[in-house]
């Protein structure tokens, strides 16, 4: 099995990087499994979770990305985000935090007023945080 | 001429104050080793953004149908210009080459207030304006020396939603760019539109966009712009610590240059004494005799 060098580049430096077999993003258009050798493209990305998968199919890195995009080159794929954390070093607690003012700032806006947007943004990212950070990734014992 | 305690007195405060310039000076120097790394941390980011956004920029620039309203140039009827400066001085010539500069500029290309307006960043920047009166549309001074990508995006995004908004139709970049740890150089760059795009002659890579190369820009423009911005504030924070590293170590120099002055007046003025003292004993003796 071939793999494709994958980094994740936020402002704040490098996240991740390494070479793996299927990169799986969920793009404005819909769902991208991309395996080595894909043609390339350039898409946006939704507020989600990235599943990095590696040679040994039981190995998958998880890391959240918080919208930008994937840019699939000839050699190696790179995704470009304002903020993206892998599964280890969220912080729990504050998601846990920034999820509870999401969702009391939204039940006390309406869809119209100012901010509404913001903290809906918001609470995605609370959300996707605390999914990620949940996802069971211990390699059952064969 | 000054008596010996006087003279005493001057050096230890001297001291004091060089002691103070030496702590700044290594504060600074220290910080700017860390806006160094952070800027480098950043720029890993910026080059991949900018060769996608230009690989994109160069496609659809041919295809002249599908153009983004910030890569359209639209007769300019309000300029904005985001000018860079800090909080608390002490940085040698760091803001007023910046502020001087706006200020010619504004002069030069402006006949009313109703043209441009300004967006600052830093303190002395804010007061400066505010004092002479300049349309100030919005500022932040509460930028640590330590910000990250998220302290400042929610400021960023309020700039481009100017641009967005079509209140303003250019947006010009004002600060100190870092040089090297002793030289900083003025940059004025214009950011919106985006113009000098078309990346250097290497491999060209043919994209696919998906769903479509609009829909791409939609998303990657406002961050490249984001992006943009948040560089320049990291580049005016390095040039910043660099300067005050720099003004702070003259400081210092300039203190030490006193101390040993006033310690050359402070040991003639001794010698004159002790001089002046044996001639009272040899006369008082002389007399005596």
């Amino acid at each position: 099995m071939s793999t494709v060098h994958t980094d994740i580049v936020t402002p704040a430096g490098k996240v991740y990087e390494g070479d793996v077999h299927m990169v799986c993003v969920r793009s404005k258009s819909g769902e991208l499994g991309i395996l080595p050798h894909h043609m390339p493209i350039v898409a946006p990305l939704e507020i989600a979770l990235v599943r990095l998968k590696h040679e040994d199919e039981k190995i998958v890195d998880y890391v959240a990305v918080h919208g930008g995009f994937i840019q699939v080159g000839r050699e190696n794929i790179t995704i470009l985000s304002e903020a993206a954390e892998p599964k280890s070093s969220i912080d729990v607690e504050r998601a846990k935090k920034a999820n509870a003012e999401a969702k009391s700032q939204l039940n006390t806006l309406h869809a119209t007023s100012e901010g509404y947007a913001e903290a809906l943004l918001k609470l995605k990212r609370s959300e996707l945080r605390l999914s990620t950070a949940a996802i069971d990734d211990t390699i059952p014992e064969a | 001429m000054p008596s010996m305690r006087d003279i005493k007195e001057k050096i230890a405060s001297t001291k004091q104050m060089r002691k103070i310039t030496k702590a700044m000076q290594m504060v600074a120097a220290a910080k700017l080793n860390r806006a160094q790394a952070t800027a480098q941390d950043y720029s890993a980011y910026a080059d991949k953004l900018r060769e996608v956004v230009a690989s994109i920029a160069s496609t659809a620039s041919k295809g002249s149908n599908s153009k983004h309203p910030m890569l359209a140039t639209r007769p300019v009827k309000k300029t904005a210009y985001l000018v860079i400066t800090e909080n608390r001085g002490l940085a040698g010539a760091y803001d007023s080459t910046v502020l001087k500069y706006t200020q010619n500029l504004i002069r030069e290309k402006h006949q009313s207030q109703d043209e441009y307006l300004i967006i600052v960043t830093g303190k002395v920047g804010l007061n400066y304006f505010e004092k002479r009166g300049y349309p100030v549309a919005f500022s932040k001074t509460d930028i640590s020396d330590d910000f990250s990508f998220d302290d400042v995006l929610a400021f960023a995004k309020q700039t481009i939603t100017l641009f967005d908004t079509k209140q303003i139709d250019e947006l010009h970049l004002i600060y100190n760019h870092f040089v090297n740890a002793i030289s900083q150089t003025l940059v004025d760059k214009q950011l919106l539109p985006l113009k000098d795009l078309e990346s250097k002659p290497t491999e060209k890579v043919n994209y696919a966009y998906e769903p479509d190369e609009d829909e791409v820009l939609e998303s990657l423009l406002p961050l490249y712009a984001e992006g943009q911005i948040y560089g320049a504030l990291l580049d005016a924070k390095a040039a910043e610590q660099a300067a005050r590293m720099t003004a702070m170590r003259s400081a210092s120099d300039n203190a030490s240059d006193i101390i040993d002055h006033l310690s050359l007046s402070y040991n003639r003025a001794r010698q004159a004494a002790i001089t002046q003292e044996i001639t009272e004993i040899v006369g008082g003796a002389a007399a005596l005799e």
